[in-house]
């Protein structure tokens, strides 16, 4: 008998809380400056670009609604297919190459050498320099005139004149690629080394007590237990670089005749170079569809593997 | 199968010594633990034997070979970790066939050996899971099984108990000894757990500070510990260490307790000694030394019981039969003159 009214009253206090100490109130607030930031500078200007991309817009003209217009004059466009093979190729080859020596840069520092976090902090460098600062560098360093490159190979007598770097297209594309390198290398070599860091020494130890060399220790010990770090490492690196913009804007700008023009080169150069917009818009938008086959492939490569699943240690 | 001898050996980490001169002979087919505090040395002479660490002096042979320059692989021994190693990303039988896949034994041999070790250990259910899938006991036999398979001359196992719960450890304590028996191989185990080493081993090593204390089968180090060191780090509870000097018909300590015992060549009156006496030789007697009780804890089998000597020294006892005690009661002690240990006051050695 008592406890029926002791339970309607508490059910009559929680009725007449403030609003302030709801959970749902509350956490409305605390999410509502995350999800305008997003909307505001994430969700618009992708619709906005999506939509422009439909449009005739021009720079100072909002244009006119075009259907798919733009994207049957780029399906023709000699240019637009040359920037998709290069976008492919830049990418391919630069994370292949990144993916290599970043590996190998990775093992070498997990080493035990004498000035270990020196050498760390140095790897790093190329990352924390401004993109454009370090592009300006490889400007200079693969100047037709006063390359650097040029100059040592020549002192050496292993050439007898300059290397053409940016003015050849396969030299042109050979060296955007190299810059790629050098600047992407830092991030999977550094992420590589903290996965590499996880591997507990005893596992090595068993390993080489059953008998195993080093390539073999590499092959059965490191490389599966680093599997995960690595699936995840390149899909950043290869949409960091399916993206890249700033090392071909002070390179080349996409030259010699188009063969380092990036699908985001020649969007920027269509669209506000250009200034037609629309065109420029259904460039970048092109380019989502690789953006998402890339995180696709590694959502599907990245699953929790079976023997990471189950009880915890 | 083999003897391991390791004569006169030394370790050094910079300029640090860990091991100074450490000589121990190990018998075919023994089961010999390494025990003593952290830090004193044990796992690092396991790992000197396994060829994971190098040796700085002395020498280390297995079946009488030499082995300091012999790598790891070539030692023909198998270790078990403590916290087991398994490789997580292989099945259990996939841990187990490691070592022969390495070697290149063919497919078949791989089968009927992991098949043969799976049973001896009861894992054969277990092949096809990964080590994540396993509780920590069931980890704690792939590690063995991972050993077993290889049927090398030496087992090294590394506080391989430690990572257990209490009720666990009990359980393959007994496995690892059955297992042992089964297979007769020579094992060398460490341990800080002393009761572990007790347990187990047909032989045991105390080291401490990088030093051999005392080696013996585990009654002897119990019976006649050679110095403080042993005497207290073998045994639960601890022996009782009581300071003082030898009187004219005994020992007399502090606080003016006294207890008899007949002359021992080499001790004379007034001898600076320290007499060790284990809680559960100390019995109720009228004309035993006074003691303050201060703490009864039943067990159910035994009393045991922390009381404390006039002295202010603290003193622990074991009862077989059920006494009442009442904290702050005085009771009298004494001890069987042949269960007094007596070690010399300076040195620590047994007198």
């Amino acid at each position: 008998m008592t406890s029926i009214p002791a339970a309607a009253e508490t059910r009559a206090t929680s009725s007449r809380a403030p609003l302030s100490e709801s959970k749902g109130f509350l956490s409305f607030w605390f999410m509502l400056p995350a999800a305008v930031l997003l909307l505001v500078f994430l969700t618009y200007p992708l619709g906005l670009g999506v939509w422009l991309g439909f449009t005739d817009a021009r720079i100072g003209r909002p244009g006119i609604f075009i259907g798919l217009e733009n994207y049957e004059y780029l399906w023709e466009d000699g240019v637009f297919w040359l920037s998709v093979f290069n976008t492919l190729l830049y990418t391919i080859s630069a994370s292949l190459l990144k993916f290599a020596l970043g590996l190998w840069l990775a093992l070498i520092l997990n080493e035990n050498l004498p000035i270990k976090s020196f050498f760390r902090a140095i790897v790093l460098l190329p990352w924390v320099v401004p993109t454009v600062l370090s592009a300006i560098a490889f400007w200079w360093i693969y100047d037709s005139q006063f390359s650097i490159i040029s100059w040592a190979l020549m002192e050496m007598g292993l050439i007898d004149h300059r290397i053409n770097f940016l003015g050849d297209p396969t030299n042109a594309r050979a060296s955007v690629i190299a810059a790629n390198v050098w600047r992407g290398i830092p991030f999977v070599a550094i992420t590589l080394l903290a996965g590499l860091q996880t591997i507990p020494q005893s596992l090595y130890e068993a390993a080489t007590l059953d008998g195993a060399g080093r390539w073999q220790l590499f092959r059965y010990v490191t490389l599966p237990l680093l599997t995960p770090i690595i699936a995840i490492t390149m899909t950043f690196s290869v949409l960091f670089t399916f993206t890249d913009f700033q090392l071909i804007y002070v390179l080349t700008r996409g030259g010699p005749v188009n063969a380092t023009h990036l699908m985001a080169t020649l969007s920027f150069q269509r669209g506000i170079s250009g200034g037609q917009l629309g065109e420029g818009a259904a460039i970048a938008v092109a380019m989502i569809p690789f953006l998402l086959a890339a995180i696709l492939f590694s959502y599907f490569g990245l699953q929790r593997r079976r023997w990471q699943q189950g009880g915890g240690d | 199968m083999a003897s391991v001898a390791i004569r006169d050996v030394y370790k050094s980490f910079g300029s640090v010594q860990i091991l100074h001169g450490v000589s121990v002979g190990i018998e075919d087919g023994e089961f010999v633990t390494l025990v003593g505090p952290s830090g004193c040395g044990k796992s690092t002479l396991l790992r000197m034997i396994a060829g994971l660490e190098g040796i700085s002096g002395g020498d280390i042979a297995i079946g009488g070979r030499v082995v300091n320059n012999v790598a790891p692989k070539e030692r023909d021994i198998a270790m078990v970790f403590q916290n087991y190693a398994l490789y997580p990303h292989m099945t259990v039988r996939e841990n187990m066939a490691f070592s022969l896949m390495l070697k290149g034994a063919p497919q078949e041999e791989r089968n009927t050996r992991v098949k043969r070790a799976a049973e001896i250990l009861s894992l054969s259910p277990l092949l096809d899971r990964y080590p994540r899938q396993l509780s920590g006991g069931q980890r704690q036999r792939v590690a063995m099984g991972r050993a077993i398979v290889r049927d090398p001359q030496v087992f090294l196992f590394d506080e391989p108990l430690s990572n257990l719960d209490a009720k666990l450890r009990v359980q393959m304590r007994a496995e690892i000894k059955e297992l042992h028996q089964r297979l007769k191989t020579t094992t060398i185990y460490v341990t800080h757990d002393q009761i572990e080493a007790m347990t187990m081993a047909d032989k045991i090593v105390v080291m401490h500070d990088g030093q051999v204390e005392q080696i013996g089968p585990p009654l002897e180090l119990y019976d006649r510990p050679d110095n403080l060191f042993v005497a207290t780090f073998i045994g639960s509870p601890a022996m009782n260490l009581l300071k003082g000097q030898i009187g004219t018909s005994g020992f007399e300590g502090a606080g003016g307790i006294s207890l008899p015992f007949p002359a021992r060549p080499g001790v004379a009156p007034g001898m600076p000694v320290v007499v060790g006496l284990r809680p559960e030789h100390l019995r109720l007697s009228d004309d035993g030394f006074p003691v303050k009780v201060v703490v009864v804890e039943p067990t159910g089998s035994e009393v045991q019981l922390i009381g404390r000597t006039p002295g202010g020294e603290e003193i622990a006892a074991n009862f077989r039969e059920r006494h009442a005690f009442r904290p702050d009661e005085t009771i009298r002690l004494s001890a069987d003159p042949g269960l007094i240990h007596l070690f010399d006051g300076q040195t620590g050695k047994r007198l």
